[in-house]
């Protein structure tokens, strides 16, 4: 009776995907694919096809690529009827209907949430609403940006020392612009690598001329008379003159329209089983919602079951195609995701390059090269495996590691490697710091513990 | 034409920039910089950067028997690999 369903379902169903960026374009290109012939609507919040984010940090900003010109190209013909420039608002789950802004409804047979998410912006209203202040997530983001740094401000100001804001200053630096970086941790990147590495990027930043601020944050945002930003106030009493603020302070997720639906979905994003199914409030998997991309937060069994929300590039595309060959495949076609968690970043003419989940590791051990010369491969390890590792300039290493991962090598790491030095041969602590503080900018968020772990205690509501 | 390159399979190769260095250049050591709109004269250097890429990372629509992925290279890219 299910192959019955979704043969029918295959032909004739009527599928939704929310959410036009690269999740969604992937998915919808998948379903064509493997084909489903059925109505296919594309619901963007945004009045743009999709596009590609990653440039907007990197080559838009220096000017190498038009903000207007990162469309994602199309691997085959969709065939779809897209709703673009208008939001979704809600779901109905019970009448299998999306409700969109303009007060239109859609009905589904199945739907992709893939909705992502987008910058967090300043915490205070009337100050991210000055003249100046910028956020770095869209393409009309990157565009006012790269328009406000071509008219040479006498120096920007960067909150937060994650991979975005970290790009940004390293842009800037290449543009000969002044840029001042303030993070709340030790150093940047702490979030997605920990202290140990973060030192390294801290050197970086210092090197090529970034005034690096950390252990501080930013108190207020202090404007002029005609409502331009004109300073920017630290927490150890500094006070710095800018003319361009770019708040880099992580990302929210864009769950609020499924307030009210009965899926589980809130400030963590959307649970969903591995085989991309959205969990409802009650724990219970869906039947025909289904979730992809950088909103969806899924068990790993390479990493204990723990949920991993992956906002990764790479994970939007491997989770999409996933989800769409479910939302039309019956019980045993049926595939998990089990993506390698992988992420990139290129900044001061470093690429730096991550596999497996870093913040999961308490140890490090460089196996090649040396910290020292910013060329290495730093391996991390957790309750003696290799939960992950990561490259600066040694990308071409990573899959071997990438394959040692995937096998639950041992760590310490034994093996004897190429270009290993003597301070690679114990492991040192990977400095993250306690995940109940706050911090912004991990690639990867960790939810929930290994039953083994009995770090949380779970208390049942009275009735 | 529109392009895309899978930054996670490049391993900075470079030969991309060899081949197409209006589109792609290399940035520091093997950091990839490119334009992901390419300009028409431009399509032979992106055809032949596509087939020469050791990796397969990079996807372009416009060229013909570019667009459409092979099922292996499909196969490989839902491994996320």
């Amino acid at each position: 009776m299910e192959a019955d369903h979704v043969d029918r379902l295959r032909h004739e169903g009527r599928i939704v995907i929310v959410g036009a960026s690269l999740a969604g374009l992937r998915a919808a290109e998948t379903l064509r694919a493997e084909g489903f012939t059925g109505s296919l609507t594309m619901i963007g919040d945004e009045p743009y096809e999709p596009y590609d984010r990653p440039p907007l940090s990197k080559a838009v900003l220096l000017g190498k690529a038009s903000p207007h010109h990162t469309e994602l190209p199309h691997r085959r013909e969709i065939d779809a009827t897209w709703r673009l420039g208008v939001a979704a608002t809600g779901l109905d789950l019970t009448a299998k209907r999306v409700r969109l802004a303009d007060g239109d409804e859609v009905e589904y047979d199945r739907v992709l949430i893939a909705t992502g998410v987008r910058a967090r912006p300043w915490p205070k209203e009337a100050e991210a609403g000055l003249d100046g202040v910028f956020v770095l997530r869209t393409r009309d983001d990157a565009t006012a940006l790269y328009q406000r740094l071509k008219s040479g401000p006498r120096r920007v100001f960067v909150i937060g020392a994650g991979f975005a804001g970290s790009e940004i200053a390293s842009a800037c630096r290449e543009m000969g612009i002044a840029v001042t970086v303030a993070e709340r941790a030790g150093a940047p990147l702490v979030g997605a690598l920990g202290g140990t590495i973060g030192a390294v990027a801290a050197e970086l930043q210092l090197e090529n001329g970034v005034d690096l601020r950390t252990r501080v944050t930013v108190t207020e945002l202090e404007g002029d008379s005609v409502g331009r930003v004109r300073a920017v106030h630290l927490s150890d009493e500094s006070v710095i003159e800018a003319d361009v603020v770019v708040v880099s302070l992580g990302s929210l997720y864009n769950t609020e329209w499924l307030n009210g639906s009965g899926l589980g979905a809130g400030p963590r994003g959307v649970a969903c089983d591995a085989g991309c199914r959205a969990f409802d409030f009650r724990g219970i998997v869906t039947d025909d919602v289904f979730v992809a991309g950088d909103v969806a937060r899924s068990p790993h069994p390479l990493f204990g079951y723990q949920f991993l929300a992956l906002e990764h590039w790479g994970n939007a595309v491997a989770q999409a195609e996933t989800a769409a060959h479910n939302m039309i495949s019956a019980g045993a076609e049926r595939r998990p995701h089990m993506w390698m968690p992988a992420f990139w970043s290129s900044q001061f003419g470093v690429n730096i390059k991550s596999v497996g989940v870093p913040p999961m590791g308490d140890q490090l051990m460089v196996t090649q090269g040396s910290l020292a010369e910013r060329r290495f491969i730093a391996v991390y390890g957790h309750r003696g495996r290799m939960v992950a590792a990561v490259s600066f300039d040694n990308t071409r290493w990573l899959e071997f590691y990438q394959r040692q991962i995937e096998r639950g090598a041992p760590f310490p790491v034994e093996f004897p490697t190429m270009d290993r030095r003597p301070e690679g041969r114990k492991p040192v602590a990977a400095d993250f710091p306690d995940p109940s503080l706050p911090t912004h900018g991990p690639t990867v968020t960790l939810s929930g513990f290994s039953p083994t772990d009995r770090q949380l205690v779970f208390t049942p509501a009275h009735h | 034409m529109r392009l895309v390159v899978d930054l996670n399979k490049c391993q900075g190769y470079a030969q991309c920039a060899f081949l197409a260095p209006d589109v792609f250049t290399m940035h520091g050591e093997e950091s990839l910089v490119y334009n992901p709109r390419v300009a028409e004269d431009q399509r032979q250097g992106l055809a032949r950067a596509v087939a020469a890429c050791p990796v397969q990372a990079i996807t372009a629509d416009g060229l013909d028997g570019a667009a459409e992925p092979t099922a292996e290279s499909a196969r490989e890219a839902s491994h996320g690999s």
